[in-house]
């Protein structure tokens, strides 16, 4: 009797322990990404650093303003969800109140492997197929411009592209999912008001699923901000302001692209980014467990 | 006059919604198609046998995959059983409260960090902090941090569905919670369990970001078993890592297509295996 009840205690502290690794591991990232990221902003200066537009570390009066690499993230993001929300969110319609088991099912599988695909391989795909187009694009607008830096096509647009294709997946199940957990009656109701099956689609089941679209919309953020290889791929290799036919540098792909090889102070402020992007996450996280609440109480 | 305004309206959203639908059904085939046709040509038994060398004039992928298959071996085993303890404890031992709240939490916090910061985290403490350097197990530690809330939640949802009554019977024969969840409880989740394990796999094998920087780029292969026993302590690049160098700074786009159609020959079988299992599952559930 008394083995079993030293067994029966390991076992509860056993997985006690398991379950709160994951709390250690919050704990120890967020404490390593300040460690790390705060000293160069104190060896640069506060302003310098965030709100510099100069990045040369190889200078030899180096700065490191990485004001641009910001801007190029969050200007990639929005532009991505713009593109990618609507297309999800009309494909999703599609999933949830058009389509029949049949093709449901096959389509449904489709965005399925779509979110499967490894991201360097949406890179390999946007490196050979849309920088050439991009590049023939920016030949035609840019012809024989002397304040043009030509990017063979490696550009902002092509970034923006392929990260609304990358979030398309998350947007279409998250929004398909919340579209299907609203009750049939709200949609008979609209329905024999007289309204037509795209008129209910659009003014009764689009509204009510509306947390859930947002939940699935927050979380397409999340992926856009942190998504690395592909955009590393396809976006160029230089800090520039974030226009349509400039390369650009991401928080992701500068930590990607320089992390190898950089030294002191350098190597310092690319931690610095790396908590820029910490940041960024928590406050998506934060929006994340709002729209999660309100749909929970919605649904009250 | 209204219902004719009505009328197109309707058919307008109608046409918008079939072309976003053709949209990304057309992209993922568009994908495979394209890869395929570009990669399959330099895919063939030497491609997957050798690593690339010039000295004897080949051009493989056999230590990338080694390195896979190592980094996936050490991740699952340190990552499945804490995963399910950590499951096992929310749904069984645990009440209610400012403890599984905040577990929950981290766990969620845990799956929106993206990989590139658990790569720097990994290099800075599995690396750096405990000294293991670029090596395949700074790898595997840094993978099994990034593939925990996925097994867990897997593992919490399959918990779920075994019926309160299955444990209520065993504790009521005298069974002890330990022996109950031995017997009972996991026998009657684990298709659950696996389905987040295959699906955790899958991350694994499509993961970059989070490998450059922990476990390297080396690609050759061990020379001898010893060397294998020896290789988690040493750098070894993945097969998308080397997809991404042999694209980017190598320039060797036949290798990274060859890559690109294994990496997908791999995420289509781990697809359909997950499909036929939660099927299987489904069909469990029903009597």
């Amino acid at each position: 009797m008394r083995r079993k009840a030293i067994i029966e205690k390991t076992a509860n502290i056993i997985f006690l322990i398991c379950a709160v690794i994951a709390i250690f591991a919050v704990c120890a990232i967020t404490f390593y990404m300040f460690i790390k990221g705060t000293p160069a902003l104190k060896q640069v200066g506060v302003t310098d650093l965030l709100f510099g537009s100069v990045w040369q570390p190889a200078a030899e009066n180096p700065s490191y303003g990485i004001l641009y690499i910001i801007l190029s993230s969050l200007v990639g993001t929005a532009s991505a969800i713009l593109i990618g929300v609507p297309i999800g969110l009309l494909t999703a319609v599609f999933l949830s109140e058009m389509a029949g088991k049949r093709l449901g099912s096959f389509v449904g599988g489709a965005v399925e492997l779509l979110a499967a695909i490894p991201s360097v391989i949406y890179g390999l795909i946007g490196m050979m197929v849309l920088n050439p187009i991009m590049f023939s694009i920016e030949n035609a607008i840019f012809e024989g411009d002397p304040d043009h830096q030509f990017t063979g096509g490696a550009n902002m647009i092509s970034a923006i592209i392929v990260l609304a294709i990358m979030i398309l997946p998350t947007v279409i199940s998250v929004s398909t999912s919340s579209m299907k957990a609203v009750p049939d009656h709200l949609r008979a109701a609209s329905l024999s008001l007289g309204a037509t099956k795209e008129q209910t689609i659009f003014k009764t089941v689009i509204p009510a699923a509306k947390s859930g679209i947002l939940t699935g919309v927050v979380l397409g953020i999340g992926r856009a901000l942190g998504e690395a290889m592909a955009i590393n791929m396809v976006a160029g290799g230089a800090v520039n302001l974030p226009l349509p036919f400039n390369s650009v540098r991401t928080l992701t792909t500068q930590i990607v692209s320089e992390m190898g090889y950089a030294q002191g102070l350098h190597r310092e402020v690319l931690f610095t980014v790396g908590l820029v992007l910490y940041i960024f996450i928590m406050i998506v996280n934060w929006m994340l467990l709002r729209a999660r609440k309100a749909g929970a109480e919605h649904a009250e | 006059m209204q219902s004719n305004r009505r009328r197109i309206k309707d058919a307008f959203a109608r046409i918008l919604i079939y072309i976003c639908v053709a949209l990304s059904v057309a992209l993922l085939f568009g994908i495979i198609v394209y890869v395929m046709v570009k990669g399959i040509g330099s895919v063939n038994w030497s491609f997957l046998t050798t690593v690339t060398s010039v000295l004897s004039g080949t051009s493989g992928i056999a230590g990338n995959i080694v390195n896979t298959l190592l980094i996936i071996l050490i991740t699952m085993l340190i990552a499945t059983p804490v995963s399910i303890g950590g499951a096992i404890y929310l749904n069984e031992y645990a009440k209610p409260g400012k403890l599984v709240e905040l577990i929950e939490y981290a766990t969620e916090t845990l799956s929106g960090i993206p990989s590139i910061l658990f790569g720097l985290f990994g290099m800075m403490f599995f690396g750096t902090k405990l000294g293991l350097g670029y090596s395949i197990l700074t790898g595997a530690l840094t993978l099994t941090l990034m593939v925990l809330p996925l097994i867990t939640r897997n593992t919490q949802e399959a918990l779920k569905t075994v019926p309160a009554s299955y444990r209520n019977g065993a504790i009521g024969l005298g069974s002890g919670k330990w022996h109950m969840i031995r017997t009972i409880l996991i026998p009657s989740a684990m298709p659950g369990i696996i389905t987040g394990a295959i699906l955790a796999v899958g991350r694994i094998v499509g993961e970059s970001a989070a490998l450059l920087f922990t476990a390297g780029s080396a690609k050759l292969l061990p020379p001898d078993f010893m060397g294998l026993l020896d290789k988690p302590f040493q750098s070894g690049g993945t097969l998308t890592v080397q997809m991404y160098l042999s694209a980017t700074s190598e320039g060797d786009f036949d290798t990274a297509f060859g890559i690109a159609v294994v990496l997908l020959v791999i995420v289509l079988g781990i697809n359909l295996s997950t499909k036929g299992l939660t099927k299987h599952f489904d069909l469990t559930r029903k009597d």
